[in-house]
């Protein structure tokens, strides 16, 4: 399809940014029509309180899946993001109350710990050229049992690190505007959106991102060290995974070392529905956003209606399939 | 194309409102139970029972719990459509002690009685907690396998979580029983199997194959059970094992003789109680600080009895 002599002229990205609007557009339009059904169907949802809730249920799952953005779109796969986030959170507990240091510490070496086990998966990827799935499955399950083993099995505790609460539970912008109190978990889940993008769309490791997944094999004959970038990419995912892990802990106030597994595909779902191909060369951050608020808009607006759990499963299925379709119809109708 | 997704959008609204449309047609006590899982036989006995509840007082009972009990955050996220909900009262099963409580604390704020049900929070929100008392339980599970073994020789535990509040009290209980009971009984290894029988059924095969003295094995839930069931029959042993809960296949062993018997909590009771108390508080009325749900020890013999029948799943 997109070959890279493409993707040498300027206008490829351009390319991509606008067909990508495109889609945002379609994944934007659902998820206009889901509140405004929401809204329709019961006086509770649209209150302020419960649309924070829904921000709030997003932030952690949005933020895995910009991280499974970056790796998607290098046409990988990455199955660790969740037992990833868990080891970053119990990594950030023994930090802060196992060894009591201070936050700004817990806070890096979340973000430290991440980075290097995406680092250790972009190398396993791209210098042992074991498959990304296998790779980060190995991952996944490596990190869940580094989680049991350092946490001694027990969920770690935040008591003694009083404002550690606050990353995702307290509100700067409640302090300014009373009204309508953001929890900070959102502001952060849309600050690193805006890295992500930034560094997507205006940065080399960007581009080299969306290049890896159009055609690998050209961008390494060009004389690229397609390596090198690849693990980049695995790493910056890696440190995304750590700032979901701070999320998660903070919001929980305790690190849970069970907890994690099955995130990924929350997280990959969000990306799908947000109209990166699982094929790779293709994405957006924004989308990965709108994929995210779909899924936890269903969540939270079936909980309010009272819908029977085992169809809402059944709905949520629906809708993932019916925004893949209906991006399959688009292309087919360019 | 902007056709096909409003029809699908109209679509699915309307299935949506026909859905819901008897909640809004009633003006009854309103209950969201906010469960540790679902699917799981013994959360939908808890289930059954909350309905039950619901068709005697005439009250409308809704019942959720996240796919499985590690999931802290997504119980969180499910308390809080709840609370946006309205609803007259909640039912909590806490995963994490801690972790729920701001929430608990704006139902509080919102005049939104809270029962906590299984397991208690830290907090003296929760008006009374419905539970089983698990170490009580797991110590008679400790007695009935000694009784069976002669009181005397080796045993071993298979547990099913080591972080959640019931798999640490059940080890603890049997393992403590045991220690102060019966002292001639030695506990060679207490292994996790996450509840999961496959899992359970590997970790029982290596116990005993490192122990082939080995005289008893107990397994702290359904899926731990079951799964030392299937892991002594493929291994021929003739070890007695005690398990937990019920569920068909836990049933059919104890009436085939593999299994000697189980403890049996009572989780339809857990449902009925948590509802019961629910709207005894909505009435005004006081209510105990913890109420029992109780416990038995049935085997073979006592299964088909109408008060062991009556609070045992399949």
């Amino acid at each position: 399809m997109t070959t890279i002599e493409t993707a040498s002229k300027p206008g490829f990205f351009a390319g991509i940014r606008s067909s990508g609007a495109y889609h945002k557009l379609l994944a934007f339009s659902g998820l206009i029509a889901l509140l405004v059904v929401f809204s329709l169907a019961s006086p509770n949802f649209m209150q302020t309180q419960n649309v924070l809730s829904i921000l709030q249920a997003t932030s952690v799952n949005g933020v895995l899946a910009i991280a499974a953005t970056l790796v998607i779109i290098t046409g990988g796969i990455d199955l660790s993001v969740g037992t990833l986030m868990t080891f970053c959170a119990v990594i950030t507990g023994v930090v802060l109350t196992y060894l009591g240091l201070p936050l700004p510490l817990g806070v890096v070496a979340a973000i430290l710990a991440g980075t290097a086990s995406g680092l250790v998966s972009g190398t396993i990827v791209a210098k042992l050229k074991v498959p990304p799935f296998i790779a980060t499955l190995g991952m996944m399950l490596i990190l869940k049992g580094l989680s049991l083993v350092i946490s001694g099995t027990r969920p770690i505790y935040f008591n003694d690190t009083p404002g550690f609460n606050q990353i995702a539970t307290g509100s700067i912008v409640g302090s300014i505007i009373p009204a309508i109190p953001v929890p900070n978990g959102v502001l952060v889940l849309f600050g690193v959106a805006i890295v992500i993008s930034f560094i997507l769309s205006k940065t080399a490791l960007g581009r080299y991102t969306f290049a890896l997944g159009s055609n690998e094999e050209a961008v390494r004959l060009s004389g690229v060290n397609v390596d090198r970038w690849k693990i980049a990419v695995y790493a910056l995912a890696g440190s995304v995974c750590g700032v979901a892990g701070l999320l998660i802990a903070s919001r929980l106030n305790s690190a849970q070392p069970a907890l994690g597994q099955g995130y990924e595909l929350d997280a990959i779902a969000a990306v799908v529905i947000g109209g990166t191909s699982l094929s790779g060369g293709r994405g957006t951050v924004l989308g990965t956003l709108i994929g995210a608020l779909i899924i936890s808009v269903l969540a939270n607006g079936l909980r309010i209606l009272s819908v029977a759990q085992e169809w809402q499963t059944v709905v949520t299925g629906s809708i993932i399939i019916l925004a893949v379709y209906a991006d399959i119809l688009r292309r087919r109708s360019l | 194309m902007f056709n096909r997704r409003t029809i699908l959008g109209a679509l699915s609204a309307l299935a949506l409102m026909s859905a819901t449309a008897p909640a809004f047609a009633q003006e009854k006590y309103d209950i969201a139970l906010i469960s540790k899982g679902f699917q799981h036989q013994f959360w939908q006995a808890v289930k059954a029972g909350a309905d039950k509840a619901a068709a005697d007082l005439g009250v409308t009972v809704t019942f959720e719990g996240p796919d499985n009990e590690t999931q802290v955050d997504r119980q969180i996220d499910m308390l809080a459509a709840a609370l946006a909900r309205k609803p007259s009262a909640i039912g909590f099963a806490a995963l994490d002690s801690q972790a729920a409580i701001p929430l608990l604390q704006q139902a509080k704020d919102a005049g939104i009685p809270v029962i906590a049900f299984d397991s208690g929070v830290d907090s003296d929100i929760p008006l009374t907690t419905a539970t089983t008392d698990n170490v009580a339980a797991s110590a008679l599970a400790a007695d009935s396998l000694a009784g069976l073994i002669g009181d005397e020789g080796k045993v071993a535990v298979v547990g099913h979580s080591q972080t959640s509040r019931t798999g640490i009290d059940r080890v603890d209980g049997f393992v403590n029983r045991m220690k102060e009971a019966h002292p001639k009984i030695e506990i060679v290894t207490v292994q996790y199997g996450d509840g999961d029988q496959l899992a359970s059924t590997e970790i029982t095969k290596s116990i005993l194959l490192a122990n082939p003295d080995l005289k008893g094995i107990f397994g702290t839930n359904e899926g731990a059970a079951i799964g030392v069931v299937n892991g002594v029959k493929e291994l021929n042993s003739k070890v007695v094992i005690i398990g937990f809960d019920s569920g068909a296949a836990q049933k059919q062993a104890i009436r085939d003789g593999q299994m000697a018997g189980a403890i049996t909590q009572n989780p339809v009771g857990i449902g009925y109680e948590t509802v019961a108390a629910a709207v005894k508080a909505l009435k005004g009325e006081t209510l105990p600080k913890v109420i029992d749900t109780g416990f038995y020890f049935y085997d073979a013999k006592t299964i088909d009895n109408p008060e062991i029948a009556a609070v045992l799943y399949d």
